[in-house]
């Protein structure tokens, strides 16, 4: 069975519509990311979230009576998953120690059944919030970075250059994404979007490796018909790959609990993005950096000779 | 070879489909020893009531494991086995895998299961640094204080500001032999001369060197602390271990009560022995006139009453504690030992004060984090009070007993802070993260039910889509899962809800590798190419693309592992894993059983 066979797109004669189709979806991006901000978890604000299970189904308004009794007013009640588990976000008071805030809370709830089962208590405290911000924004330069050196090295400084724009170009829609419809953006989000990092530049590196072969190999034609026709050899590869991926994510999306939702959802974006980037931007920003033949030739001998020469 | 790897694998990752027994580890705590006779007594214990014991038995680290049919028997066991034992011994709910001996003789274990997947309490404890480095400077203070009075040497006040010791003198000639007196005596200070208009004054501060010196023996001391009271919790595996220059974690699996653990670990509450001021009107003092050299306190009724700044012994040199009565009044008491130094001290101080009353100081740290404006602002509450004065009615030095609690409920929790230790430095909770057993369960087996039916999908698709060359590869998709269990349990690295979906995301993209080399090889086949000459192209044409877009996902998972904590770090666990043992599988493993089926034979066609 083949989906594609034999493909002769003509990818590239379309760059600019891609460019175009890029440059509003990051404005989208960048924009929402500017005026609505990113709804951050509390990993990154600090605060107390409760999660609780009751065994039978419970009305958000007892829990919040319930809490509201305590003192709790301003507490941010929710269903999570099913009718039985409850979600509590709680402001900092005044009053109580916020470490033991959680304590407090889950006491509360019992008062409305005894039974209730403790599922989960995350707290964490604004500068553990502030340090985890800051970490994850060197974490995702560090990757960044890495990956600038590696495929510089690999290939040449375009393809790096390349392979870079690609990759913020996937992280910020990814961000955007979450930004635009306000989906919590917390911890695993943030791992889920490194992960699209690595991803996408999967990708890419199969598409460039692709190029540099035949630039070698292809003698006629200019950069961008050989550039065209290497997105094309490697198209049904490139969208296998991301429609397998896509089915575990689906998968794990829908079976894998309402915990990973946010991380799931990310790599779902991730990946889509990253398919089209690689076949796209990443592509055809080295045609805008104008790389032709002479940049991959393989170095001959003799240089490597003369270069070691005192 | 690829043989021997698979089996290995099956091998290693077979621990974790065996059952685990909910079981009871029992540990020693000080001298107390577990050997023979413990295994039986416990053994009766359980017996008499009739609770089956399925195997019991001494581990390597010289804990006592007990097996039960059943996770009632287990909580019923709990407390019959702590009153059978007494205090000396902890025993802690715990499970342990069912394995047949010959794998534990190789040493096989399940998975490391992390906290989020099994359940229990993970907090990050920040160490107050200030605090300590005043500390400090408050213990110097008094000691520059006794060597002053020592050597004759008139001061007009000794003050500490913050982090610094101010002496001051009423000529400038003293404050130089005094400030060279005090430079010999502690090597470790830095100190400053400085003219006011009728003072001279030698400013004392801690040497950089000392003060990371004062702040590593924070963080270990507390450390130890912490260790101590949660071990005396009774909890199996309690993780609890430096992270960073000034954070603390605990990681306590299966713990289910976040409000206890909290209390025990934050409170900081120690004693204080010191001289009452006999010499000075109390009176005066409430009015504001506190003599320099003396502080004033309150009891417990709201008595004030003026004590001597320097401090005989603190709660630092408390070696031991127990809780009972006073002889001869009855009252609830605390029984203290101390260790050399504060011994040698203690003796010094009540011989030459015989007759003169000592008062017993209990201090309690807190600190909490309030919002002010919006903005997080550290509030630290110090709890000070007299919880007694008594004559010294003989000297006395390493055991002593102190009175003057109200209940003997208070004595024993005294007892018990004061023999786990005190805390070098006030601590603050700054990250909690709590999983209920059940949500660990449903986390595992949703994770579970994600990877199988992602696996399922996949499989399915390549079968159809590369027909045998696809089924070769849903064999090395299925190898590389047994690979990736294998390697996780014997790393014993820990596995996450996050590392479950690692392991998926991995499930999704393993086949990369062959979508790659089986695409070539169709190339290759359309260009007219035999099929031996096209597989043979086919892999080796994809090998270095391969290897490059490998290693540039790994380097995303090596920067993920480094800066991530917990559960990121299993993601980036299992993705590392992941990559490696697919590369393994889908190049090596896949082109093995395309050899043995296409290999030394004439093919016309491949099935691809």
């Amino acid at each position: 069975m083949q989906i594609l066979k034999d493909v002769h797109l003509d990818l590239m004669g379309k760059r600019n519509i891609a460019l175009i189709f890029s440059a509003v979806l990051l404005l989208i991006a960048v924009g929402s990311i500017i005026v609505r901000g990113l709804n951050l978890g509390i990993d990154f604000t600090g605060g107390t979230l409760v999660e609780v299970g009751y065994p039978q189904a419970v009305e958000l308004p007892v829990v919040r009576e319930a809490l509201a009794k305590d003192g709790f007013d301003d507490a941010v009640i929710q269903h999570f998953g099913t009718s039985k588990d409850v979600l509590v976000r709680l402001a900092p008071r005044e009053d109580i120690e916020s470490a033991v805030l959680s304590d407090r809370a889950f006491s509360a709830m019992q008062g409305i059944d005894p039974q209730v089962d403790l599922r989960r208590v995350e707290f964490v405290g604004p500068q553990v919030g502030d340090e985890l911000t800051e970490d994850g924004g060197l974490a995702m330069l560090y990757a960044l970075i890495g990956i600038l050196i590696y495929v510089g090295l690999r290939f040449e400084y375009r393809f790096a250059v390349g392979s870079v724009i690609a990759l913020v170009h996937d992280v910020l829609i990814t961000i955007g994404f979450f930004s635009l419809f306000q989906v919590e953006f917390d911890l695993p989000v943030l791992a889920a979007v490194l992960a699209v990092i690595g991803y996408s530049l999967n990708d890419t590196i199969v598409v460039y490796d692709r190029i540099r072969e035949n630039f070698r190999k292809i003698r006629k034609g200019d950069a961008v018909d050989v550039i065209n026709t290497s997105v094309n050899q490697t198209l049904s590869r490139t969208l296998i790959t991301s429609g397998t991926t896509l089915l575990v994510l689906i998968a794990l999306f829908l079976f894998g609990g309402e915990i990973i939702h946010g991380f799931a959802l990310a790599l779902i974006v991730g990946v889509v993005i990253g398919t089209y980037s690689s076949i796209y931007v990443a592509s055809s920003s080295v045609i805008f950096m104008g790389v032709s033949r002479a940049d991959l030739m393989p170095v001959k001998k003799e240089d490597g000779t003369v270069d070691d020469m005192p | 070879m690829v043989l021997v790897v698979v089996l290995l694998g099956g091998l290693f990752a077979l621990p974790n489909i065996f059952d685990q027994d909910p079981s009871m580890e029992i540990s020693a705590q000080r001298d107390a020893v577990i050997d023979q006779t413990t295994e039986s007594r416990v053994q009766e214990a359980l017996e008499k009531v009739g609770i089956t014991v399925k195997g019991i038995g001494q581990k390597q680290n010289g804990k006592l494991l007990v097996r039960f049919r059943s996770s009632e028997d287990q909580l019923k066991a709990i407390d019959l086995v702590a009153a059978e034992l007494g205090e000396n011994y902890t025993p802690a709910l715990t499970l342990a895998p069912d394995l047949p001996d010959w794998l534990v003789g190789l040493g096989a274990e399940p998975m490391y299961l992390g906290l989020d997947l099994r359940g229990g309490i993970h907090v990050l404890i920040d160490v107050d640094m200030d605090a300590a480095i005043e500390q400090a400077a408050e213990r110097y203070s008094g000691d520059i204080r006794t060597l002053l009075r020592e050597k004759k040497l008139r001061y007009t006040r000794i003050s500490r500001e913050k982090d610094q010791v101010v002496v001051k003198f009423n000529n400038a000639e003293k404050r130089d032999q005094a400030s060279d007196l005090i430079g010999n005596e502690f090597r470790s200070l830095n100190l400053e001369s400085s003219d006011e208009a009728d003072a001279f004054l030698v400013i004392v501060s801690l040497s950089p060197a000392e003060r990371q010196e004062v702040q590593r023996f924070a963080l270990q001391q507390n450390i130890t602390t912490l260790r101590n009271r949660v071990n005396a919790l009774g909890i199996a595996e309690p993780l609890i271990q430096q992270q960073g220059v000034r954070r603390i974690v605990v990681q306590l699996p299966g713990a289910q009560d976040p409000a206890k653990l909290k209390e025990i670990l934050g409170a900081t509450a120690t004693l204080e022995y010191r001289l009452a001021d006999t010499e000075h009107s109390v009176e005066d003092a409430v009015n504001g006139r506190v003599p320099p050299g003396s502080n004033l306190y309150r009891e417990r009724d709201g008595q004030p009453v003026l004590l001597k700044k320097r401090v005989i012994v603190t709660g630092n040199q408390i070696v031991d504690a127990s809780s009972g009565l006073d002889q001869q009044t009855g009252q609830p008491a605390v029984f203290v030992s101390l260790d050399g130094v504060g011994a040698k001290r203690m003796r010094r101080m009540t011989n030459e004060n015989v007759g003169k009353p000592m008062a017993v100081v209990f201090i309690e740290n807190r600190t909490t984090t309030r919002m002010v404006d919006g903005k997080p602002v550290k509030v630290k509450k110090r709890v000070e009070e007299v919880i007694s004065i008594a004559t010294i009615r003989e000297p006395f030095g390493r055991r002593f007993q102190t009175t003057g609690l109200d209940t003997t409920e208070e004595a024993r929790d005294l007892a018990l802070l004061l023999r786990a230790g005190a805390l070098a430095a006030p601590i603050e909770i700054v990250e909690e993260r709590t999983i209920g057993p059940s949500l660990g369960q449903d986390s595992i087996d949703q994770g579970f039910k994600s990877v199988v039916i992602g696996l399922v999908l996949v499989m399915i698709f390549m079968a159809v889509y590369y027909r045998v060359f696809g089924l070769v590869a849903d064999m090395a998709l299925a190898m590389n899962l047994v690979l990736i269990v294998a390697i996780l349990s014997m790393l014993q690295a820990t596995l996450t809800l996050p590392g479950i979906a690692g392991i998926v995301l991995t499930v999704g993209m393993a086949v990369d590798a062959n979508v790659l080399i089986f695409q070539r090889i169709r190339e290759e086949l359309a260009n007219g190419n035999s099929p031996q000459s096209s597989i043979q192209a086919g892999y080796e044409k994809a090998f270095s693309t391969i290897i490059d877009a490998n290693i540039t996902t790994l380097i995303a998972a090596v920067v993920l592992f480094s800066f991530g904590t917990g559960p990121i770090k299993g993601f980036a666990v299992t993705l590392a894993i992941g990559i490696c043992t697919s590369m393994f599988t889908a190049i090596i493993g896949t082109r093995a059983v395309i050899n043995m089926i296409y290999g030394r034979k004439r093919v016309k066609a491949l099935a691809i």
